[in-house]
């Protein structure tokens, strides 16, 4: 059973007026943004479950606008996210998903993300309640982490010796492992390995794990 | 230092001579390994996130986004500061802070979560009340919510403080319980009085359902964040007259979460029951989202 600190019951610090519908979704949001290499020029967002049904009366809306832009759950300016993403030039959209995503949680939403050098990024985010979040998808891979700790995700070719590339950089650079989790498409295909680690990780990692050629691309959630 | 349950909670403030809110400090800082100066530093920026969300609303209300509720704390300011309080200074206070964070919550304004969103006005509506009328220092205050925060850490981790699981005696009622422990320490009481106050609390509103209206955190959650203040000062009460809870808090919270689970799902935050499920209810959901539901 995973510790509840205080701040989890006296908390979290929000704009209203659901923790799941509003702080999970500004939360979701700004996860995936912290996940894009750019800056972000437009997003897609598709809603699923309950979210799709009562965003409107939750502002889930301008909450995964607002967490896009940088906002935290406890952040006003998420109240006029949307005319705030217009005057900066950001471009967005709401669709509502399809039954045909079966087995999906009540609480989910996909944001398809476009930077202003054309930089792509899908995340799908899951609200589990009371604020809480994770991670399902990234592109076309389902994943699975919160961004509690410090999270690598390095993107890479699935074939021998990658893993053993990251846990050596790792090491050498004094960075303690919490989690270690692979997910790949398919053999061969495109994979991630995503690192959870107590404490911060060096920018010199990333450097190094990018030496290896079949690394194609890093993301860094910094704690 | 760690504790599971109300127990051992009581157990350890035997043992160290401390009060409740002072064992919860202690286990942040010990389990999290967070300085105490930052434990205090967050729960400093709640409390004044609380006071904020008590106040602004009795000036100038706002309309929620669902357009269910807003104006309910000034009006029962107006009527008090009228001399025509019924309840009393504290409860009115506490019913009217409460009704206020709600509002506050409804309208997309900053709020702290204690436990939930849609309870997030029964802790501050007790403990700021309780602090005016009886001239409470901060510091004082911020007691009372570690305190409440160790109740809710409790029942969040045996049973639940989430409506959509267990109704909304999960979540009014876990605040409720939460707030009651909390002025019974802030008010000379004991740990077990606490716990007592707390357990007597969840017993009150037992079985009490999760039902918004059109599913929006507004009706009747602003009027059911007032009735747990009040329950809370009613138990808080109790409790510091030397009432014994025959049920203790674990058997109390293990009791509640039995019957949240036996709630069948009309009526656990799919506002397809209760409240939601009247033709005034639906009718006012029809008019919200503009589309006729099949139910």
């Amino acid at each position: 059973m995973a510790l509840i600190s205080l701040f989890e019951v006296i908390g979290p610090n929000m704009v209203g007026p659901s923790s799941s519908h509003t702080a999970g979704a500004a939360s979701m949001a700004l996860l995936a943004r912290s996940l894009f290499p750019g800056e972000i020029k437009k997003v897609v967002f598709t809603l699923y479950g309950s979210f799709a049904k009562t965003y409107k009366g939750h502002g889930t809306d301008r909450a995964l606008l607002g967490g896009i832009m940088g906002f935290a759950t406890d952040d006003l300016r998420i109240r006029d996210s949307l005319e705030l993403a217009e005057e900066q030039g950001i471009e967005y959209e709401f669709r509502i998903g399809g039954e045909e995503e079966g087995d999906i949680h009540p609480n989910t939403a996909d944001m398809d993300m476009e930077g202003t050098r054309g930089e792509r990024l899908f995340v799908r985010g899951v609200s589990l309640g009371g604020g809480k979040v994770k991670i399902v998808r990234l592109n076309q891979i389902q994943v699975d982490f919160a961004g509690e700790y410090s999270t690598l995700i390095v993107s890479q070719t699935d074939m021998p010796g990658v893993v053993a590339h990251i846990t050596k950089v790792l090491s050498e650079e004094g960075v303690n492992i919490a989690f270690m989790r692979l997910f790949r498409e398919k053999k061969g295909a495109n994979a991630y390995t995503i690192v959870e680690s107590d404490e911060k990780i060096p920018a010199e990692v990333l450097n190094r794990i990018r030496e290896n050629p079949l690394v194609s691309d890093i993301m860094l959630v910094q704690l | 230092m760690e504790f599971n349950h109300g127990t051992e909670l009581l157990k350890l403030c035997e043992e160290l001579s401390m009060p409740i809110s002072a064992v919860m400090k202690l286990r942040e800082t010990e389990v999290f390994k967070t300085p105490e100066e930052e434990v205090e530093r967050k729960m400093r920026k709640a409390l004044s996130i609380m006071k904020e969300s008590v106040k602004a609303p009795l000036e100038i209300p706002v309309p929620s986004v669902g357009g269910l509720i807003g104006g309910e704390a000034k009006k029962l300011k107006e009527h008090y500061d009228r001399g025509k309080s019924i309840c009393g200074s504290v409860l009115s206070k506490a019913s009217m802070y409460a009704m206020a964070v709600l509002e506050v919550n409804a309208s997309m304004g900053v709020i702290v979560a204690a436990p939930t969103a849609g309870s997030s006005g029964v802790v501050p509506g007790v403990l700021l009340a309780l602090q005016e009328e009886y001239d409470l220092s901060d510091h004082e205050i911020l007691n009372g919510l570690y305190t409440a925060g160790a109740v809710g850490y409790l029942l969040m981790r045996n049973a639940s403080v989430a409506g959509a699981e267990a109704g909304c005696q999960a979540e009014v009622g876990a605040a409720s319980a939460m707030a009651a422990a909390a002025a019974a320490e802030i008010m000379g009481g004991t740990p077990q009085m606490c716990m007592d106050a707390a357990s007597g609390a969840l017993s009150n509103l037992l079985g009490l359902v999760c039902d918004p209206i059109a599913g929006l955190v507004e009706a009747p959650c602003q009027n059911r964040n007032s009735v747990g203040a009040a329950n809370a000062l009613v138990c808080a009460e109790q409790a510091l007259a030397g009432i014994r809870q025959i049920i203790p808090f674990d058997e109390m919270a293990q009791a509640m979460y039995h019957v949240g689970r036996s709630l069948p799902f009309e009526l656990r935050e799919s506002a397809l029951g209760g409240c939601a499920g009247t033709p005034s209810g639906c009718s006012r959901s029809c008019e919200i989202f503009g589309e006729k539901k099949n139910r």
